[in-house]
């Protein structure tokens, strides 16, 4: 009886958030245009995440070229490690990284944000103020995670290829111009542009999810944190999700 | 002469699951009184006021406001008549993010700040606020108020596009006799100033005495008995007593 139980919440998850998904494209296209919000929701997700996501991206350059060298000292390819090290980062570690801390801060934020609006009624005085909320509140959201994801991420893998470089530096020596020479010959549109285009898509996850469960918070202020709890959970396991089905496409079509 | 209605109730049914909150319930509130809707926690009055402002459905019966039934309008229709009206949230419902000055600016920025420049919407701002006393506030965020003082702001919020019916949530829940007191006196010197009807839904029965010119009991789901403070208070039925122990 229970795991029917479970089985009928996932499900109705499901239909929730497909519906919700259907409501932003349906809204989303229609004027009003709130662009004010749109541009404040982008300084928010963009600008308000970028020392987050700047430092957690110089330390992961950093530390995977110090881990990364041993092992290519081991088979002599010591020469390899900036092109190594870029094309992990460009391809796989920088977009999902970027999306993880995201999913953390961006996504429990709405959550909560949302949530504690709905609790206290704040969301019903929009709506009574003559004021659409699911298009005020949630369109310019997931548009601005959408948007931001790719500019953070491209920010990230710039950030990261400077640690690299540092990393590269503490145990040998490597000049600017060659470093950033043996990056650039190493990594090809076919490792930017599917790694760019994923990031459209977590943005998109981690917008939705977090709007999602915050919109429908309820049970007061317990709910608000279990909206930002399960906002953070489920937007995490949709960065995996996604970067599964992105890599197999990629696979698919011969890019890698 | 007859008073006009300007919210017209009957048959109004509404429920959540298998718990029925509004049974047949039926009402009118006539143009510039202010009625109380008396009724024990749970007992649907905020539902009611809820399905009035349109943000929860009835299932049956209707609801007129200013002669025509809510189940006919579209969305532009629902944000012309709800410029109308005022809405007082049991909670105040003031936005965290906002200051004051962007609270009271954000329903005149949706329905006609269009048609007033810059200095006309800052001067009804001000003017808004000093009505409830508040002026020197503009500038600050809710979290810096007190609890009688966000009342106040939010009742200046559904002031400032001068409504002909002001909807009240429990206005004075959360606060303490002497500021719930002067909220009641501020509901009253609103209705005197705004000539506005409103609707007071309450069980604090202090405010209903101050504020309110006729009082509907909300029991099981239906108008169980109506009439002023004194006709209400001096009847003999045990479920209307008991309000005014």
């Amino acid at each position: 009886m229970k795991n029917w139980l479970n089985i009928k919440n996932f499900l109705d998850e499901i239909g929730g958030i497909s519906n919700f998904i259907a409501r932003f494209f349906q809204e989303g296209f229609k004027p009003r245009y709130e662009f004010a919000e749109l541009i404040r929701q982008c300084y928010w997700v963009g600008y308000k995440s970028l020392p987050l996501v700047g430092i957690t991206a110089f330390i992961m350059g950093l530390v995977l070229t110090i881990q990364s060298r041993p092992t290519l000292v081991k088979f002599g390819a010591e020469s390899m490690l900036p092109m190594m090290v870029s094309v992990s980062l460009v391809r796989e570690i920088s977009p999902v990284i970027t999306a993880l801390i995201c999913a953390g801060k961006v996504g429990s934020g709405m959550g909560a944000e949302l949530g504690s609006m709905r609790v206290t009624e704040q969301i019903d005085a929009m709506e009574v103020s003559g004021t659409n909320p699911f298009k005020y509140l949630i369109v310019t959201r997931i548009i601005a995670t959408t948007l931001m994801l790719p500019i953070l991420s491209n920010l990230s893998n710039a950030i990261s290829l400077y640690g690299g470089y540092l990393g590269v530096n503490i145990r040998g020596n490597i000049s600017w111009h060659l470093y950033w020479t043996q990056v650039f010959n190493a990594i090809s549109y076919s490792d930017l542009l599917p790694s760019v285009i994923k990031t459209f898509f977590f943005g998109f996850a981690i917008g939705v999810v977090g709007c999602y469960k915050g919109y429908f918070s309820s049970k007061g202020t317990e709910g608000v944190g279990r909206s930002a709890n399960s906002a953070v959970v489920i937007a995490s396991l949709l960065v995996f999700i996604i970067d599964l089905i992105a890599v197999q496409i990629v696979d698919l079509l011969g890019l890698t | 002469m007859e008073k006009e209605s300007v919210i017209e109730i009957r048959n109004l049914n509404k429920s959540f699951g298998s718990n029925h909150v509004l049974t047949n319930f039926e009402m009118d509130l006539l143009k510039g009184e202010n009625l109380a809707v008396l009724g024990k926690s749970g007992s649907g009055k905020s539902v009611l006021i809820k399905c009035i402002i349109g943000l929860y459905f009835p299932e049956q019966g209707s609801i007129k406001l200013f002669d025509r039934d809510i189940s006919e309008f579209d969305h532009y229709e629902w944000d012309r008549v709800r410029q109308r009206i005022g809405f007082l949230f049991q909670s105040n419902a003031l936005y965290d993010s906002m200051t004051i000055r962007e609270n009271l600016e954000f329903p005149l920025r949706r329905h006609e700040l269009k048609h007033l420049t810059d200095k006309e919407t800052e001067n009804l701002i001000i003017d808004t606020l000093s009505n409830v006393g508040l002026e020197h506030t503009i500038d600050m965020m809710p979290s810096e108020l007190s609890g009688g003082m966000r009342k106040r702001i939010a009742l200046a919020r559904a002031l400032i596009l001068k409504p002909e019916i002001i909807l009240y949530d429990e206005p004075t829940t959360g606060l303490d006799p002497i500021t719930s007191r002067e909220i009641s006196h501020l509901i009253l010197e609103v209705q005197k100033k705004y000539n506005t009807s409103s609707i007071i839904i309450s069980h604090d029965m202090s405010c209903i005495n101050i504020a309110s010119n006729r009082i509907i009991m909300l029991i099981e789901g239906r108008c169980y008995a109506q009439g002023d403070y004194d006709h209400l208070k001096n009847m003999e039925d045990e479920k209307v007593k008991e309000f005014f122990l």
